[in-house]
């Protein structure tokens, strides 16, 4: 590459030709309708900030109701809709209501928060900048597949006008409780809604997913191989495909559960039910957990994996070392999601099951732990020695890290039938799941969120809020979930409206409140979030084009890039992680700087250094 | 962007993006299907004679014709593919036409057999309706609407043949065409699996 064609290329950006033809387009289509990947992100992020508020908010009122049950909401409870609570203005909330706030804060959580974030956001961020395009291989795909997303949404919370209210079935929605609804044929009631919400924003995912491998194996940059990827791109990559084999199996189940929801037959409803609704039988409920948990344990991977290559970048970039084991990274995604296919039984040791099977998938359930040891490990050996900078970013890595090691212990916990059969259904199970999910997965993303916001907006976050709030928020998720563990193994139920009514868990009502307390600071902490994402945007300071001093191809982009991403043209000359190679002045060596090196004893040799001070600050 | 950068260049792969996300597509079109068809190999072991006295009461005939219908159009398709690849756009239409008439022939063919199966009372949510029907309507439904997807852009292309500028995309009709046998490809699999197979 030429200093030559460097300029020209400059020259081009700032031509009035140039600038002539995006100021064509309509403010709806720049901003609403916009096929542009970064925009498109934007909005991912706008809405999966606005559900996990949602979201959020919904877990508040359950943990209110555990830890002071009968009860009045404090605040707002008096002004709550007559339906969810016991009598007008009481700010009790009911029994069916209560059930109604599990599915539907699973629900949003899961579909319209951590999967948008994690496939939607970064994948539509991240892709094509790491791999130095202009755009993703189908930019109107793209924009479709964003925009199923807010109806959906819509679609879900709709449930509310229906007679039943809400979803009330758990967010597995499993039949005959989400079939049966009492209701005539043709009747919609939440739990109908909820399926037609799930079903669009599955498809919004294999949308998603379908561009993300057509744009990871054909728009890569000159000269980038598959292995010159960042991991990032990796964890993304290897999640489109579990998008597109895992959500379409999904889609069938939830084709059939509507059929049986709506129109009433009975796939999924056995013989000799006793019900008030007429119905002819034959079908199997089981049936519906293995075709629910055959995408929806995939899903789980779906929501860690593409947070796994961030936290993979973060780390190097902080550590000021290559990854350690870059290859062994890929292949354990790689693993991880290969073996995410074989293990859906685990979730169903307690539904009846030949407990030969039962064993088959106990095994290839606890062989998961070794990939997922190959990646902690080489976390580990990434920070080993390195020099480290102790980011917002890099906090929130590092905490992704630690909780993911808590929440891969206790998942090896039910991963094993006998341990299982005691703890399935309790709180453990909760604290499972929000270790990796809220632990993994939501630190992860905020690692992404710290990391990012100089290239998406063109601003710095402000990185003292952001260790306040990395900090409080790492202090009251612990104080959240951990005591979830004493909980659970106290035999306190997963679903349960009123734990008083047990003599045996009126002992841990103090742990309740504790958990309660923590969730309220929690949520509360995550305003310092939004308002340094909105304040940052306004007064933060201007954000140089290569702030972390990293390898990967999205720094190369101007500071804000526009429509198209880049102002030069890209060449790869080496893998994204050269961090304090041997013989080099500055202790990073971009992926797009010419330069020859050889590989020595695992150690990168620098033959040929010809770097200019392009793309550093 | 601009075209001094050589962001946009050619393909990696060499396979144009719409084919490579097409065949990524099939790949979860076929796992959507193997749903239906995972449920239904359960159902029917433990239903096994519900689901022998019910599928005598398929058409199997007008199921044979539709098979033909198209198996017929997907050789019409891979025709106009192939004339529209040597610019004969005289033939594109005439083989494209047919491919959309045998599109709208299945689809009619499906109406009389449906008509007949409402006669009987046998949809979901009528008095006969049994759990084979239930499969039968979801799965030859799903089928019916994938017919329909693919009928809507084959229209499309016809259309825009006729206008001035004419139609010159044959990397789109080839992608609609590996759609298309997909869609031809899964009704190989459904007949069989209602129609035919008696215990």
């Amino acid at each position: 590459m030429s200093t030559a064609t460097i300029e020209h290329a400059a020259v081009a950006a700032d031509g009035h030709g140039h600038e002539h033809h995006h100021h064509d387009l309509p403010w709806y289509r720049k901003y609403v309708f916009s096929t542009d990947h970064k925009v498109i992100a934007k909005q991912f992020m706008l809405s999966s900030m606005f559900f996990l508020f949602i979201g959020g908010v919904f877990a508040l009122f359950i943990r209110w109701q555990l830890a002071y049950p009968g009860q009045p909401i404090p605040i707002i409870g008096s002004i709550l809709p007559d339906t969810w609570v016991t009598e007008a203005g009481s700010g009790i909330i009911t029994p069916e209501f209560y059930t109604q706030l599990l599915t539907m804060h699973g629900s949003i959580m899961i579909f319209f928060v951590v999967i948008p974030f994690a496939a939607g956001m970064f994948g539509n961020f991240c892709i094509p900048l790491m791999i130095g395009t202009d755009d993703m291989a189908l930019p109107r795909l793209n924009m479709w597949s964003f925009w199923l997303v807010p109806p959906a949404g819509l679609i879900m919370m709709a449930g509310f006008f229906t007679q039943t209210g809400y979803a009330a079935a758990g967010w597995t929605s499993y039949p005959p409780l989400s079939a049966q609804t009492g209701l005539d044929t043709f009747t919609i009631s939440g739990q109908t809604l909820w399926t037609i919400s799930v079903f669009l924003v599955g498809f919004s995912s294999i949308m998603g997913g379908v561009n993300y491998v057509t744009t990871v194996l054909n728009k890569r940059a000159k000269g980038m191989k598959l292995f010159d990827m960042p991991l990032t791109v990796w964890g993304l990559f290897i999640t489109a495909i579990l998008v597109t084999l895992g959500t379409p199996v999904l889609a069938a189940g939830l084709a059939m559960l509507f059929m049986d929801n709506f129109l009433h037959t009975s796939f999924f409803l056995p013989d000799n039910l006793v019900t008030s609704q007429k119905y002819f039988g034959g079908g199997q409920p089981v049936l519906f957990q293995h075709v629910f948990w055959f995408y929806s344990h995939p899903a789980v991977y779906i929501m860690i994996l593409p947070l796994m290559g961030i936290v993979s970048d973060v780390m190097a970039t902080f550590s000021r070392k290559p990854i350690y084991g870059y290859k062994a990274m890929v292949f354990a995604i790689a693993g991880i999601a290969f073996l995410g296919f074989i293990v859906w039984g685990h979730h169903m040791f307690q539904s009846g099951m030949n407990p030969l099977l039962g064993t088959t998938f106990m095994l290839s359930t606890i062989v998961i732990a070794v990939p997922s040891s190959i990646k902690v490990f080489n976390w580990l050996g990434t920070l080993w020695r390195g020099n480290i900078k102790f980011s917002t970013a890099m906090l929130n890595a590092l905490a992704f890290v630690s909780m993911f090691i808590i929440g891969g212990l206790s998942g090896v916990f039910m991963a094993s039938a006998p341990v299982d059969i005691y703890i399935h259904d309790t709180y453990f199970i909760v604290a499972h799941i929000h270790y990796v999910l809220f632990g993994g997965s939501l630190f992860g993303i905020f690692a992404g969120i710290y990391y990012w916001y100089p290239k998406m907006y063109g601003k710095m976050l402000n990185e003292r809020l952001g260790r306040q709030h990395f900090i409080l928020t790492f202090i009251t998720f612990n104080l959240t979930f951990f005591p979830m563990h004493v909980l659970g193994l106290g035999g306190h139920m997963r679903r349960i409206y009123d734990p008083n009514v047990y003599d045996f868990l009126k002992g841990l009502s103090d742990v309740n409140e504790i958990i309660t307390i923590g969730a309220i600071a929690l949520g509360f902490s995550q305003l310092i979030l939004v308002f340094n994402v909105v304040w940052s945007l306004k007064v933060g300071k201007k954000a140089p084009r290569n702030p972390w001093r990293a390898n990967s191809l999205e720094w190369a982009a101007p500071e804000h890039p526009g429509h198209g991403n880049f102002d030069q043209d890209i060449t790869v000359y080496r893998g994204p992680y050269e961090f304090s190679v041997e013989g080099r002045t500055s202790d990073y060596w971009p992926q797009w700087e010419p330069g020859a090196s050889k590989t020595v004893n695992h150690k990168t040799v620098v033959l040929e250094d010809d770097t200019k001070t392009f793309g550093a600050h | 962007m601009s075209a001094a950068l050589n962001l946009s260049h050619e393909p990696v792969t060499k396979i144009p993006h719409g084919k490579v996300a097409m065949w990524t597509f099939l790949a979860s079109e076929l796992m959507f299907f193997s749903g239906f068809f995972g449920t239904f190999i359960v159902l029917r072991n433990t239903n096994y004679d519900a689901f022998f006295e019910a599928s005598h009461h398929l058409n199997w005939v007008l199921a044979l014709v539709n098979t033909f219908i198209l198996i017929g159009s997907s050789l019409t398709m891979a025709m106009a593919i192939y004339q529209l690849e040597r610019r004969q756009n005289g033939q594109f239409q005439v083989y494209l036409g047919l491919t959309i008439l045998g599109a709208f022939g299945f689809l009619i063919v499906k109406y009389f057999e449906y008509s007949a199966k409402w006669h009987d009372g046998l949809f979901p949510s009528q008095d006969n309706h049994t759990l084979f029907y239930s499969f039968y309507f979801l799965m030859t439904g799903f089928h019916a609407l994938h017919v329909v997807g693919g009928l809507i852009p084959m229209l499309f292309m016809l259309f825009k043949s006729f206008t001035n500028r004419g139609y010159n995309h044959p990397i789109k009709v080839e992608t609609l065409g590996l759609y298309w046998h997909f869609v031809d490809l899964m009704w190989i699999f459904i007949f069989p699996a209602l129609y035919l197979i008696f215990p």
